[in-house]
C-alpha cells in the first residue's frame, strides 16, 4: 500500500506541479505577498531585460514565513517579497533572510528604507494619512496623529481593526516617537473617539467618513487614490465628499511603510535574486512597482503617478522603518490593552 | 472475480483482498494516524507552557473570544436545526407548489462560500451600502437619526453562516426521512398521531443520527470560520488563534488555543453520543414505497411555499445576483482563458479530494462496524477532527511533517546521489490533497457512517454466513444499499473543497490559482466587485454537483426503482 500510495502521490504531483521543482539555470522562485494585476508586467520586463525566468509563488505574508521555514535547505524560494515592514521583521526573525551587499541597492535606496543588517529593502512608500468628511469640515481639522485621541472628537473616527499590519505599524512609530506609556493613553483616547467598532478596511473607513457615519478616518493613501482614478460613479462620489492630509508636516512628518523584498537565506539562485532585487531598483522597476498600487517610488528622482504628484513636498518619518518590526509585539498588545478590537 | 477485481478502485480491491476482519483495525490505524497527523503536531505543543501569554489574553481579549464563539455557535445551531429539519420534512412529507423544485434548490446556498455571502452582504447592508444609502435619500435621514441593524455584528454573522450552513442538514436530514419506513409512519398514524406530532415523536428521533450529523458539520465549519466572521469584526476563537499565531507571533500559545477549541468540539460530540444512549436506528422493515404525503391546503401550501423560498432567496437569489450585478458592471478585468484554467484547476482538485474522501470513509466506518470497540471509534473521531480546526493552522500542521520529511529526502537525494528533485512533497498538488483530507474526511465520514448505521446487522450477519468476507460484503451488500449517501458524500467534500482556501493559499504549487484564490486575492486587496467574477464561477461551478446530488438522491430511496441494484 505505501508503494502505491507514493506513485499515486507522484501521480497527482506531476500533475499539477510547475517547473518550480525542476531546476533550470534560469529561473527565479518568488514568494510573494503583492497581488496586484500589473506585477506580471514587471516579472515580465525582468525576464526581458535578464533572460531569467519568474515562477510566482503568492499568499499570505505570515504563511509564505511559515512555508519558507519548514522547506528548510531544500526550499526553492529566492526572494520574499511582501508589504509592511512589521511583515519583513517577522521573516527575519524566522531566520529565513539573507544579507545582500549590493552597491546599486545602497547607493540608490533612502537610508531609511534599508534594513540596518541589508536583511531587506523597501521599494515603494505607503503613507498612513487622515480622511475627513468635506461637509462637515472644510480645513483638516487636526494636524497630528497625536490629536485623534483629543476628546473633541469623540464619535467621529473611524479606523480597522489592531489586527490590520498598518494599525500595528502606526502604533510602532507612535511609541517609537513618544514612548509606550504616552502611546497606550493615546490608544485608548483613540477607542474612546471611535464612532463603531472596528471593522472592514482602508476602504471601508473611507466611504463611512463619506457617508457621514464618521467625519474622520484613518487609512493608507493609495486607497484614497484608486476611487480617485475609478470610473464608478459611487467611487467618484466617496471623492468628492472626502479629502485626505498627511499628518505631523511640522514635526516628525507621517507615517510611512513600505512594499519590500529581500532575498532568501540558501536561496538556489541566489545570483537571480540579487539581480532581481536591484532590477527593482531600477526607474523602469520602480515605476511599475509603486505605479500597481498607487505608491510612491523609493528612489529619489522617479516620478510617482500623476494622481500623486499634489503630494510631491510631503514630509515622511525618517524612522528606519526596521524599528515598526522591532516595536511590532508590544504595539499589538497595547492595543489588546486598550481594547482596540 | 479476477476480472472484476482490476476494474474496482483502489480500496474495493483492498478489501476485496483482504479476506480476515483480522486486517482492518491496522488499516484504520494507518489512515486514521495519517489524517491525524497534521492536527497532532499543532496539538503537542499544548504541554510546552507559556504562562505569560496566556495571562495577557485572559486579561484582555480571551472573555471576548469565548462570548463570541459561545453565542455564534449557538445561534448558528438553533438557526440551521430549524431550516435545516423544517423545510427537508416540508418537501419529503408534503406536497405543495413548488416542492419538487425546493427539493433541489434548498440545497443551492452549499455553493456559496462563506466569506463571499459576507462580502455581497455587508457591501450591500452597510451604512455606505446602496439599501441605507437609498432609505437616506429617500426619508432624508441622516447619520444617526435612525436604526439599522448592522450588518457587521454578532447578529449578521449568525445570520449569514446559518443560510449558508443549514443545507448540511436539510441534505442529512432529507435522506433520512427519504430512507424512513412507511410502516413507522403508519404505525404512528394508526396510534392517532396528527402530523406535527408524527414529525416531532416519530421522524425526529428516528433521523437523529443524521440531524446530529448535520449539525456537526455545520457547527464545526462555524468554528473554524474566519474570512467572514473578520469581515463582520466579530472576534471569535479561530479569530484570535489567527491573530496569537499570526499577530502577536506566539506558535505555542495559538496552538494551545487551538487545542481548546478541540476540547469544545469533542464535548459536544460527547454529550451528543451520550445523550442517545443505547438507542440503536436501522429499519427493520424491508418493506417501501411511496411515502404517503400530506396534501396541504389553502393558507398553509403558501404558507410551506414561503417557508421553502426564503431560505433560498436569502442564502442564494439575492447574493448571486448581486455578486453578477457586481461581476457586470464592475468585474474582474483578467477574465479571459486564464480563468478556465482556474477552473479545471479547482474542479480538478476538488475531484481527486472527494474520491479520496468518500473511499477513507467507507474503510473507516466500515471498520468501526466490523469491531464496534470504543477504541476504533475514538481513532475515527481523532482523524475527523480537521474539520473543526481553521484551515490555516492544518495547513500549518501538513507544513511541519511534510517538510521534515522533504528534507530527508533532499538529503538523501540531492546528498548522496546529487539528484536536485527540489521538493518532492510540499508545494505540490500531493500536500493540497492531503490537507483537503485532513480537514473535509469528517465530512465523508459523516454521511457515510449514518447511512450505514441504517443498515440492519442482521444483513451482515446473513451475508458472512453465506462466505462472503468482511470486504466482500461491503462491495456487495453495503454499497448498493448505501451508494446514493456515498456520492452525497463525495459531492459535499467536492463543493467544500471547491470554496476552499487557507490551505490551498499556503499549499499550493507556483503560478498555480484556483478559482477560491482569485476570489480572495482581489477581496484581500479590498477589491471587492472585482473578486466577484470569480466568486460567482465558483458558486456556479458548484451548482452543477449540487443538482446532481439531489436528484441521486431521490432515486436513492429503496423501492424508488431507479436505486435497485
Amino acid at each position: 500500500m505505501a508503494k502505491r500510495t507514493h506513485t499515486t502521490a507522484w501521480m497527482i504531483g506531476l500533475g499539477l506541479a510547475t517547473g518550480a521543482s525542476v531546476a533550470a539555470a534560469q529561473t527565479l522562485n518568488l514568494y510573494t505577498a503583492r497581488h496586484y494585476d500589473s506585477d506580471e508586467a514587471l516579472y515580465q520586463a525582468f525576464t526581458d531585460a535578464t533572460g531569467i525566468e519568474v515562477n510566482v509563488l503568492e499568499g499570505d505574508s505570515d504563511q509564505l514565513i511559515e512555508r519558507i521555514r519548514r522547506e528548510g535547505a531544500a526550499s526553492p524560494a529566492d526572494v520574499f517579497m511582501t508589504v509592511d515592514a512589521a511583515r519583513l521583521q517577522r521573516a527575519e526573525n524566522a531566520g529565513i533572510l539573507a544579507p545582500v551587499d549590493s552597491e546599486v541597492l545602497e547607493s540608490r535606496l533612502p537610508a531609511a528604507l534599508q534594513h540596518p543588517d541589508d536583511l531587506w529593502f523597501g521599494f515603494s512608500e505607503r503613507v498612513r494619512v487622515v480622511y475627513y468628511n468635506t461637509d462637515v469640515y472644510d480645513e483638516p481639522p487636526l494636524e497630528r496623529y497625536e490629536d485623534l485621541a483629543d476628546a473633541r472628537f469623540d464619535d467621529e473616527i473611524c479606523i480597522r481593526s489592531s489586527s490590520n499590519d498598518y494599525n500595528q505599524s502606526l502604533v510602532a512609530s507612535l511609541i517609537a516617537a513618544n514612548g509606550l506609556e504616552a502611546t497606550e493613553a493615546w490608544a485608548e483616547g483613540l477607542v474612546e473617539n471611535m464612532a463603531r467598532p472596528p471593522q472592514g478596511g482602508d476602504t471601508d473607513q473611507l466611504r463611512a467618513v463619506a457617508a457621514g457615519e464618521c467625519s474622520l478616518g484613518v487609512g493608507n493613501h493609495y486607497y484614497y487614490t484608486r476611487l480617485e482614478l475609478s470610473d464608478d460613479p459611487q467611487d467618484q462620489a466617496v471623492v468628492d465628499t472626502t479629502a485626505l492630509f498627511f499628518p505631523n508636516q511640522d514635526d516628525r512628518g507621517a507615517h510611512r511603510n513600505i512594499g519590500g523584498a529581500a532575498l532568501v537565506d540558501g536561496a538556489p539562485n541566489a545570483d537571480a535574486a540579487v539581480q532581481f532585487l536591484e532590477f527593482l531598483a531600477s526607474d523602469e522597476a520602480q515605476r511599475m512597482f509603486s505605479m500597481g498600487n498607487n505608491e510612491f517610488p523609493a528612489v529619489d528622482g522617479v516620478e510617482p503617478i500623476e494622481a500623486l504628484q499634489p503630494y510631491a513636498d510631503r514630509r515622511l518619518d525618517e524612522l528606519n522603518v526596521g524599528v515598526l518590526g522591532e516595536n511590532n509585539a508590544q504595539a499589538v498588545r497595547l492595543m489588546d490593552r486598550a481594547g482596540w478590537r | 472475480m479476477v476480472a472484476t477485481a482490476r476494474s474496482l478502485p483502489l480500496l474495493s480491491r483492498l478489501a476485496l483482498g483482504l479476506r480476515r476482519t483480522g486486517a482492518w483495525p491496522v488499516i484504520m490505524a494507518v489512515i486514521a494516524l495519517l489524517v491525524s497527523l497534521p492536527v497532532l503536531t499543532v496539538l503537542s505543543q499544548i504541554f510546552v507552557p507559556a504562562p505569560e501569554i496566556w495571562s495577557h489574553l485572559a486579561s484582555t481579549v480571551l472573555p471576548r473570544y469565548l462570548l463570541n464563539t459561545a453565542g455564534l455557535t449557538l445561534g448558528v445551531a438553533v438557526g440551521v436545526l430549524v431550516i435545516g429539519v423544517g423545510t427537508a420534512w416540508l418537501v419529503v412529507m408534503c406536497r405543495f407548489p413548488g416542492q419538487r423544485w425546493f427539493e433541489w434548490a434548498l440545497l443551492l446556498p452549499l455553493a456559496v462560500p462563506t466569506y463571499v455571502i459576507a462580502y455581497a452582504y455587508t457591501d450591500f447592508f452597510q451604512f455606505a451600502g446602496p439599501l441605507q444609502s437609498f432609505l437616506r435619500e429617500t426619508f432624508g435621514w441622516g447619520a444617526g437619526d435612525y436604526w439599522f441593524p448592522p450588518i457587521r455584528s454578532l447578529g449578521g454573522a449568525i445570520a449569514l453562516l446559518t443560510l449558508v450552513l443549514y443545507p448540511y442538514v436539510y441534505l442529512l436530514t432529507r435522506a433520512a426521512f427519504l430512507e424512513q419506513s412507511v410502516c413507522v409512519l403508519e404505525v404512528g398514524r394508526t396510534l392517532g398521531r396528527g402530523p406535527w406530532r408524527l414529525f416531532a415523536t416519530v421522524a425526529v428521533p428516528l433521523a437523529r443520527p443524521a440531524i446530529a450529523g448535520g449539525a456537526a458539520l455545520a457547527l464545526m465549519e462555524t468554528l473554524n470560520e474566519f474570512g467572514a466572521v473578520q469581515f463582520f469584526a466579530v472576534d471569535t476563537f479561530t479569530a484570535g488563534i489567527y491573530r496569537t499565531w499570526f499577530g502577536l507571533g506566539e506558535r505555542t500559545a495559538a496552538a494551545q488555543l487551538a487545542g481548546v477549541l478541540l476540547l469544545f468540539v469533542l464535548l459536544l460530540l460527547v454529550i451528543e453520543r451520550a445523550s442517545r444512549g443505547k438507542a440503536q436506528f436501522f429499519h427493520t422493515s424491508s418493506r417501501y414505497r411511496e411515502l404517503p404525503r400530506y396534501e396541504l391546503s389553502g393558507a398553509r401550501r403558501w404558507l410551506a411555499t414561503t417557508a421553502c423560498l426564503f431560505p433560498v432567496a436569502l442564502g442564494f437569489l439575492l447574493p448571486a445576483g448581486l455578486l453578477l450585478e457586481m461581476s457586470l458592471t464592475n468585474g474582474d478585468q483578467q477574465l479571459g482563458w486564464g480563468f478556465l484554467g482556474y477552473i479545471v484547476n479547482s474542479v480538478s482538485l476538488a475531484t481527486a479530494a472527494a474520491l479520496g474522501a468518500v473511499g477513507l470513509a467507507v474503510v473507516l466506518s466500515y471498520g468501526v462496524r466490523l469491531s464496534g470497540s470504543g477504541f476504533s471509534q475514538a481513532m475515527v473521531r481523532v482523524s475527523a477532527m480537521g474539520y473543526a480546526i481553521p484551515g490555516a493552522v492544518v495547513a500549518v500542521g501538513i507544513l511541519i511533517p511534510l517538510g521534515w520529511l522533504d528534507q530527508r529526502l533532499y538529503g538523501l537525494l540531492h546528498g548522496e546521489w546529487g539528484w536536485d528533485v527540489g521538493l518532492v512533497l510540499t508545494g505540490t498538488g500531493f500536500a493540497l490533497v492531503y490537507a483537503y483530507l485532513v480537514r473535509f474526511l469528517a465530512v465523508s465520514y459523516n454521511a457515510v457512517q449514518a447511512s450505514l448505521t441504517k443498515v440492519t446487522p442482521s444483513m451482515d450477519a446473513a451475508s458472512r454466513t453465506l462466505g462472503r468476507t468482511a470486504g466482500g460484503t461491503l462491495r456487495r451488500v453495503h454499497a448498493p444499499i448505501i451508494r446514493g449517501s456515498l456520492l452525497g458524500a463525495g459531492i459535499l467534500v467536492f463543493v467544500d473543497v471547491m470554496k476552499e482556501l487557507p490551505a490551498t493559499i499556503i499549499l499550493r504549487p507556483f503560478d498555480f490559482t484556483t478559482l477560491a484564490v482569485r476570489s480572495y486575492e482581489l477581496a484581500s486587496d479590498e477589491r471587492l466587485s472585482q473578486s466577484s467574477t470569480a466568486s460567482l464561477a465558483i458558486v456556479l461551478v458548484g451548482i452543477i454537483p449540487v443538482i446532481l446530488l439531489s436528484r441521486a438522491m431521490r432515486r436513492s430511496r429503496p423501492g424508488s426503482g431507479a436505486g435497485e441494484a
